[in-house]
């Protein structure tokens, strides 16, 4: 059996009036099942059209994308939490069950008992407007999960927050997908937080896209995200991932 | 200590300034009409205005109470409430209706939208006479002429809020599954009603003039018809009494729709 995803040869360009834009040219990677991939990249490079293409929002103009496994659903976060006010929590975090009528008792409980795991139960009722930054995002990502998704794809999903938050609620949710036995795709411009929260990472180089570094990341067993950055093996990766996105090229 | 209670007085005095700020409006508003009425009055009685022509603040009363008691005022005005009421019902279900409709079929906007802006923009009560002569000389007259007065600007605004609504919470129920009909129900609509009250509350006024407009040519009763007949017998009183009550009405409408607004508003508070 072959990788979990394989993004294989892919190449798409969107078109405007103005003329057509190259966003990926001929890119290829596989992500293996259980694997924490971030992706980095200059702005404006195509990490999104990457997700929405894996997402089925977009498709291919060459090349082929296959997700492989029994249940292949996937989940996606965007940069917003996007809880609708007019929701309660709870109503929000069944959202997803509701528009593709899979309200069966067991999804709800499902539900019910990531609500109960991540500290949501309280505000299970409440407005949106009442939760923390964090706590937001945990709704958003309980959304996502309720799906019951084997594969996440995570677009900047922190950075609507401030710093301090953003920190905390990162490790947080990665800690929760961890936990939830989920494949994920995170993009993200921040390199910190690509390299302590993901088990792998994937550098892009400026349009059209190809990639120019795929590395495995490993830390020493046990430590937080926090606690990763004052590592010597953070300093490497780090200075690494730099200095190939400096360049454009490993 | 002292400190927290002169920020109490503060406290104290600013809600004190609030609250006589708007016993001062509401005392200018009320002083003003009364000042008003009383020189009207006044120039009746002196003779400085012809009441034949211009009428007058009692007369009008007098005619109010006559009315009443012969029970023709209240069936006037109720069928001008009736009409003006399954108007703007109308009005408002088939302008979200046609707003849907083109905010779905993107192509059937583009082709649609000039002459959606022409009919918008065309004067209505040059229609009442056509409206007389296709539908003849009755109800559906009137509420015809109520529903085209303001459903072509209700079309535009509505389907202009569907437009604006973010296309990343859009692409967040594209990400659950959901197709086109979702993306309406699920975030279209409910991030639009705040724009669908704010489209109701302009057009349950604009209902009640093409109601009246309608009145005036195709009606035995109601107050537009009470205007219409009132100023052909020189019942002048009868006129002016109508136009008040008119009035009244669109401030009855305007403060049910913005009880409306506070009990569904306070939902969408971010």
């Amino acid at each position: 059996m072959g990788a979990f995803l394989d993004f294989s040869n892919v190449s798409f360009a969107y078109h405007t009036k103005a003329g057509e834009t190259p966003a990926l040219n001929n890119v290829s990677f596989q992500v293996e099942e259980g694997e924490f991939v971030s992706v980095v990249g200059p702005s404006g490079c195509g990490k999104s059209t990457i997700l929405s293409l894996i997402a089925g929002l977009l498709v291919p103009e060459e090349g082929s994308i296959s997700i492989n496994g029994e249940n292949t659903g996937i989940g996606y976060m965007l940069q917003k939490d996007h809880l609708f006010e007019w929701r309660s929590v709870y109503k929000n975090c069944i959202l997803g069950l509701e528009i593709r009528k899979q309200k069966t008792e067991e999804n709800l409980m499902r539900v019910e008992n990531m609500l109960i795991q991540y500290g949501l139960m309280p505000f299970r009722n409440a407005r949106p407007s009442e939760l923390s930054g964090g706590l937001r995002q945990r709704a958003a990502l309980i959304r996502t999960l309720a799906l019951n998704p084997q594969m996440l794809l995570l677009d900047e999903p922190f950075s609507a927050l401030d710093y301090q938050t953003r920190l905390a609620v990162g490790s947080d949710i990665c800690e929760i997908i961890r936990n939830e036995h989920k494949t994920a795709l995170m993009v993200t411009h921040d390199l910190s937080e690509a390299i302590t929260l993901g088990s792998r990472i994937l550098v892009l180089s400026k349009r059209p896209t190809r990639i120019i570094y795929d590395a495995r990341i490993q830390f020493p067993e046990g430590l937080s995200a926090l606690q990763k950055r004052n590592t010597k093996e953070f300093q490497d990766y780090f200075q690494t991932v730099w200095e190939v996105l400096n360049n454009g090229k490993a | 200590m002292a400190k927290h209670k002169d920020t109490c007085s503060n406290q104290e005095r600013y809600i004190r300034k609030q609250k006589k700020d708007r016993r001062m409006i509401n005392f200018w508003r009320v002083a003003g009409v009364i000042f008003l009425l009383g020189i009207w009055e006044l120039a009746g009685r002196m003779g400085w205005l012809d009441t034949f022509i211009f009428s007058g603040p009692v007369k009008i009363v007098q005619c109010f109470c006559r009315m009443l008691r012969s029970q023709d005022l209240l069936r006037h005005t109720w069928i001008t409430l009736k009409e003006t009421l399954i108007s703007f019902l109308l009005m408002i279900g088939i302008g979200t209706a046609f707003a849907m409709l083109l905010w779905r079929f993107e192509r059937l906007a583009k082709i649609c939208e000039p002459y959606f802006v022409v009919l918008n923009s065309l004067p209505k009560s040059a229609l009442a006479p056509l409206l007389l002569v296709w539908l003849g000389a009755n109800m559906r007259t009137i509420i015809v002429s109520g529903i085209s007065i303001g459903v072509f600007g209700v079309i535009l605004n509505l389907h202009t809020g569907f437009l604006k609504v973010d296309p990343e919470q859009i692409k967040l129920i594209e990400t659950l599954g959901g197709g086109r009909r979702a993306v309406l129900s699920k975030v279209v609509l409910p991030s639009t009603l705040p724009i669908l009250i704010s489209v109701m509350k302009v057009n349950i006024g604009l209902s009640l003039v093409g109601v009246v407009i309608g009145e005036f040519f195709a009606a035995s009763e109601g107050l537009g018809y009470l205007i219409i007949y009132g100023s052909q017998v020189f019942k002048l009183d009868m006129v002016v009494m109508s136009i008040a009550l008119l009035c009244i009405l669109t401030i009855l409408f305007y403060q049910a729709i913005q009880l409306l607004e506070k009990s569904i508003l306070n939902r969408f508070t971010l």
